[in-house]
């Protein structure tokens, strides 16, 4: 049993269950452990999982009769997990335009950051990121990652219209907008990828606990990956991660 | 078939919402009040999960193409079928041809009309329920044709109207369980959640209802982590916000409380002005 963790009753059917308040990898891979130990034992059960930086949430198909028993039952699973499915896990190769049609406060980022455009670019497409997990809007990944000398505070009047696909940075936090959506983060960049397709089988790529790499692509490959993802044609590379 | 003549604050399909999608950042939806969505299935002995209409301030009016049988729950918005007074609760066999409209509000905000069989618009992540970006349109407008179940020749036995409890529309308690961050209030706060009349501001939507009057807070920010429907957020300017259906699956201002799930019906039925006042249970 960990003891490091607290669980909470959330409403009638839902078990919240809390790690220490950190942005931490290592947090991310028990909270990946621990629910592939109750879907495995009690998935039946299980209508929806939510995962925060430090929580899971797990939501009941029925009204929880009684919270201790269903409690003790989940911490006996924490403290036998034996299959995690981490191997699953991939990185994924996110092409990103950065031209400044696109990447329209490069300018002011520049200027603030101290930076010359091509450092930012390089910078934000050297990491390696952390999906921690998907929320805010359908197919929107909560990345860890940015390197601290990107690390800039959010636009003071929030855009109305951010166009979908846009790569963006607000304070320590890096990502990209699904759909189009107002937002305060400064925009860097364009993918042509699609974050989430209700059509696809899979309506979006990603699972929390993949990895991401920005790869630099020119506008003339951004329509031409745009074209190809509109016709479904569009295969995004990845690789599996075994770190 | 049924047409819409006429659309209004957000007509919309609904069911009882998306399962399994969380994970993947897409709100649940489904009916704003789900004991009179639901009582409109049953009535018709539908499954619990067909789809219904959900109208708001009674902002809709239809024409039956084709013979039916439906059944309206919910709000009273002096429902009328041709020219005659149509009652609630009831199964009721409309005609081709027939116009349903509504007119003043008597009670409640949210009405649902079920037919037989249940609306068979289209399924997206194994819902019906319209939301913006999961399915084709976020609202239905007019000129829009709903499919229905063909199987509207099946037998439904019409049981006499049933009784509602009229406390689901008329009463301002609001029972709600300690959020996960309640414990983070001073007993002042915990005083004053548990015992002020509440009113609802004029910001309300499927999404979250903005309650009028504040609670000064110095709670420590949190890392984004579950929201679920019924949640109340508390805001560092001391917003009260009680999320709704449609919302967010991740949020990052602390969870105060968080609403049984037949109250979070009950509120659906209540709009601007109206007061509320929360029972703590436990």
């Amino acid at each position: 049993m960990n003891k490091n963790l607290t669980y909470k009753a959330f409403g009638e059917r839902t078990i919240l269950i809390e790690w220490p308040a950190l942005i931490d990898k290592n947090i991310l891979a028990e909270i990946l452990k621990l629910k592939d130990g109750i879907v495995q034992l009690k998935g039946d059960q299980i209508q929806d999982f939510i995962v925060g930086y430090n929580s899971l949430s797990i939501i009941f198909n029925e009204f929880i009769e009684d919270f201790t028993k269903q409690i003790s039952e989940i911490q006996l699973i924490d403290s036998k997990i034996i299959n995690p499915s981490i191997s699953k896990l991939k990185i994924w190769n996110i092409p990103v335009c950065y031209d400044e049609e696109f990447g329209i406060d490069l300018e002011e980022l520049s200027i603030k950051l101290q930076l010359s455009k091509d450092e930012i670019i390089s910078l934000h497409s050297q990491s390696i990121y952390t999906v921690f997990f998907i929320g805010f809007l359908p197919g929107f990944m909560y990345l860890g990652g940015l390197n601290q000398k990107l690390h800039i505070s959010r636009k003071e009047n929030p855009r109305l219209k951010v166009p979908k696909g846009s790569v963006g940075i607000g304070g320590s936090q890096t990502g990209v907008y699904p759909s189009e959506s107002a937002g305060g983060w400064n925009l860097i960049g364009r993918s042509p990828v699609s974050f989430f397709n209700v059509n696809l089988a899979k309506p979006c790529f990603a699972q929390a606990g993949d990895k991401i790499q920005f790869l630099p692509i020119s506008k003339d490959e951004f329509y031409d990956i745009n074209k190809k993802v509109k016709s479904n044609t569009y295969i995004l590379s990845s690789k599996r991660v075994y770190d | 078939m049924i047409k819409v003549l006429h659309s209004q604050f957000g007509l919309s399909v609904q069911d009882t919402g998306r399962k399994g999608f969380s994970h993947i950042g897409v709100p649940k939806s489904g009916a704003m009040d789900l004991y009179s969505s639901q009582l409109a299935n049953k009535l018709l002995n539908n499954h619990s999960d067909d789809a219904v209409l959900e109208i708001t301030f009674g902002g809709c009016k239809l024409e039956f193409l084709e013979t039916c049988k439906i059944c309206i729950t919910g709000a009273d918005f002096s429902a009328i079928i041709n020219n005659t007074k149509a009652s609630l609760n009831s199964v009721i066999q409309v005609e081709k041809g027939t116009i349903l409209s509504f007119g003043k509000q008597r009670f409640g905000v949210r009405t649902y009309l079920a037919v037989k069989g249940g609306f068979q618009t289209e399924k997206i992540l194994k819902s019906r329920s319209q939301y913006k970006g999961i399915t084709s349109w976020e609202f239905l407008t007019k000129g829009s044709i709903l499919e229905i179940s063909s199987e509207q020749s099946k037998m439904v036995q019409t049981k006499s109207k049933v009784k509602i409890d009229p406390e689901h529309f008329s009463s301002t308690k609001i029972n709600c369980f300690k959020g996960p961050e309640y414990n983070a209030l001073n007993e002042f706060q915990k005083k004053a959640l548990g015992n002020s009349l509440y009113k609802i501001s004029f910001n309300n939507n499927r999404m979250g209802y903005q309650l009028e009057e504040t609670l000064e807070n110095q709670l420590p920010s949190m890392l984004t982590s579950a929201v679920l429907p019924g949640t109340v957020q508390l805001t560092p300017s001391g917003k009260l916000i009680v999320l709704m259906r449609d919302c967010q699956v991740t949020g990052g201002y602390p969870r105060v409380l968080q609403l049984s799930e037949a109250s979070i019906n009950r509120l659906a039925q209540k709009t601007t002005g109206d007061a509320i006042r929360f029972k703590i249970l436990c």
